[in-house]
């Protein structure tokens, strides 16, 4: 007695394909979307006050330094204090509607709840020092920070990334006088400068300690 | 005429079916377990076994959400009752594919009554053991990490630890079992579609036969793909405890580091898991009337095979003992004294007295052809391997190199409950199968039959395999 209709012969071949199809997409769904890439890049929350590092550093022209003044001599890099900000602006534009939660911060002594963007997990201990006495400038991981109204993140931060760096950093390195110079580009090196071997750590107790 | 050519009948064997059994009769037996609805005890059985399944799940719950300090591991006893019950249940495992496999190879034709049960405990009891290694991580939502996976991270497995190797023996293991198991399950599969009375019994064993008709051009297929896969296990079975092994043997711990660990461990896997065949399988045959197909021929077979293993066990416990006092390591000889007489001597002389003393009464026929003394023995071996892997993990652990680091090791009600549970969960499975699936490979035993053999008929009436057609060959070969 037949059981299953003749069509059913083309069974196999279907599961052939669907068998091929499904994983394929599956595995391509992974590599695109459960990355830090997708996850991370593109990351520019509101912050409580709408600061811009375009008007600051793209139209002022002030050193990265400045404000994130540890940054060459400390692992972690700072968010400026209230007190730098009220260093201008308890004189420039004291009424600016924008500027109210920095005056009342000032006021009451309460920091300001700025929004972190790049956030690296606690088991990961990430060194700003180490990586500006290479030679790695703000724009190599920041991106163009000078061009940003609201920070994003540029890259992904995630752990591949950071070793695809340690395993080949010179194309990432610049000389150290150009470190917080936005505009620049391998080319723009001095005739005869080469990247310094910098042996960066590609073992666990390097970031994992 | 060679002796290859005679019927098993002037060979002086005995037949492997009882008497009257005939090839309809052999499907009518295996298949009506299955048709049947199923009696009461086994509904008992299944409610039984199912919320011992429960209490697992429970348990298992209860360890992810308040970690792994719910069990009585403790600092140096970091590896107790998870990786002991690990170790058993894929010892356990061990027998189906022995029986499947290496009897196949050595052509050991009485296995066709016991290969498909012991295959299917195989799964099983590899299912219960695969649980240990995911959950007595303490962070068991990782487990993944120890699949070579392209990540973002960059990172991958390290190849050096037997814990990885354990991964792929296991995974490696279980599928290779599940293939085996399938494709033997095949022809079965086509009766039981044949001989289905309802439509959806119909669908679903006839999917699972997979359009298997009988044709010569399958049977010869069918036998080269069991004969390959066979010889793909047989190598496997060994490896895989020899891995498993390997989790003590390549550590520094006096008491672990052994060379002799690979092949006594697979000794010990074979041991058990013929014990627990045989425990499982004089139930069954019993409560479904398999006495006709499952002899005692059979039985005491399998209890000779008991009694090598069982003797080659009893062999390297002597031997491990022996070195522990001739290697002259003060280390070694004190982990071997403080076994027979520290702290956990009472765990060590049950060792002794299950799987040394018991098995040995299989020297006398008349105990290795007594369904009760087997029973009681076969109990006896599961148990007392269970204490041999808690013995080898437990005792080498809890005194070592420094006396500062010396403690003791108390199991908690949740590793009670994990044990217990994985029982259940192995006697759900186990009892759903003889539910559903044809516990005995209905057309393997019709193959080895004496009907089966071409030479059966004494007087042939086709001239072919009569005694005219004999006569000149044998005159010939003489």
């Amino acid at each position: 007695m037949q059981i299953f209709p003749r069509s059913l012969n083309k069974l196999p071949l279907l599961l052939g394909g669907v068998g091929t199809v499904v994983p394929a997409l599956l595995v391509g769904a992974i590599w695109y979307f459960v990355t830090p890439k997708n996850f991370t890049v593109g990351y520019a929350p509101a912050q409580p006050v709408p600061y811009s590092h375009r008007l600051h550093v793209g139209q002022m022209g002030m050193d990265c330094r400045y404000c994130h003044a540890n940054v060459e001599v400390a692992g972690k890099a700072m968010i400026p204090p209230t007190q730098v900000c009220m260093g201008c602006h308890s004189m420039v534009k004291t009424d600016s509607a924008r500027l109210a939660p920095v005056r009342s911060s000032w006021e009451s002594g309460k920091p300001i709840e700025w929004v972190q963007v790049h956030k690296l997990p606690d088991h990961a201990y990430f060194d700003h020092s180490a990586h500006l006495a290479a030679g790695v400038g703000c724009a190599t991981c920041h991106g163009r920070v000078d061009q940003m109204d609201v920070v994003r993140a540029e890259q992904p931060l995630g752990m591949g990334w950071c070793l695809d760096c340690h395993r080949d950093p010179k194309p990432n390195l610049r000389p150290k006088d150009q470190i917080t110079n936005m505009e620049w580009k391998p080319e723009m090196a001095a005739a005869g400068w080469t990247a310094p071997d910098v042996n960066p750590p590609q073992h666990c107790s390097g970031c994992h300690r | 005429m060679s002796s290859a050519n005679l019927p098993i009948k002037e060979l002086g064997e005995t037949p492997l079916v009882g008497e009257g059994v005939t090839f309809k009769s052999v499907s009518e037996t295996v298949c009506r377990v299955t048709e049947n609805k199923a009696p009461r005890g086994w509904w008992i059985g299944f409610l039984l076994a199912i919320s011992f399944t429960g209490v697992m799940g429970a348990a298992i719950g209860y360890l992810f959400w308040a970690g792994v300090g719910v069990w009585g591991n403790n600092a140096p006893v970091y590896w107790a009752w998870d990786i002991t019950n690990f170790v058993w249940w894929i010892g356990i495992g061990h027998a189906g594919t022995l029986i499947s496999a290496v009897l196949f190879l050595f052509r050991q034709k009485w296995r066709t009554a016991i290969n498909r049960f012991a295959e299917a405990m195989t799964i099983f009891a590899v299912i219960c053991a695969l649980i240990f290694p995911g959950i007595h991580v303490g962070r068991a939502w990782y487990a993944y990490y120890m699949l070579p996976i392209p990540n973002e991270m960059a990172i991958w497995p390290n190849f050096k630890s037997p814990l990885i190797w354990d991964v792929f023996a296991v995974s490696t293991y279980f599928t290779v079992s599940l293939l085996f198991w399938f494709v033997g399950l095949v022809p079965d599969f086509a009766t039981m579609r044949d001989r289905a009375k309802n439509k959806y019994r119909r669908i679903v064993y006839g999917a699972l036969a997979l359009g298997w008709r009988g044709a010569n051009r399958h049977w010869q297929n069918y036998e080269r793909a069991y004969l390959i896969l066979a010889a793909i296990s047989t190598p496997l079975v060994l490896s895989v405890h020899s891995v498993v092994s390997f989790d003590f043997a390549t550590s520094l711990m006096p008491g672990w580091h052994t060379t002799i660990f690979p092949p006594y461990f697979v000794a010990g896997a074979v041991f058990s898991g013929f014990a627990m065949v045989m425990t499982l399988m004089l139930i069954t045959r019993a409560v479904y009337g398999m006495r006709s197909l499952v002899l005692m021929k059979h039985l005491e077979l399998m209890n000779k095979i008991m009694l090598v293993t069982g003797s080659l066990v009893g062999y390297a416990y002597g031997m491990e003992f022996f070195i522990a006092w001739y290697g002259g390591n003060d280390y070694e000889w004190f982990v071997f004294k403080n076994r027979a007489a520290g702290p956990y001597a009472w765990a060590y002389w049950t060792m002794i007295s299950c799987n040394v003393i018991s098995p040995q009464l299989f020297w006398f026929k008349r105990f290795r052809t007594s369904i009760p003394v087997m029973f009681v023995v076969s109990i006896f071996i599961n148990i007392g391997m269970w204490f041999e892997r808690f013995v080898i993990i437990v005792t080498s652990l809890h005194r070592d190199f420094l006396p500062s680091s010396w403690g003791y090791f108390r199991p908690t009600l949740v590793d009670i409950f994990t044990y217990a549970g994985t029982i259940g969960l192995f006697f759900t499975a186990f009892l759903l199968f003889i539910r559903w699936v044809p516990m005995i490979a209905i057309a393997e035993v019709k193959g080895v039959m004496p009907e089966a053999d071409p030479h059966h008929e004494p007087h042939g009436h086709d001239g072919e395999h009569g005694e005219g057609a004999h006569a000149p060959a044998t005159a010939e070969a003489e």
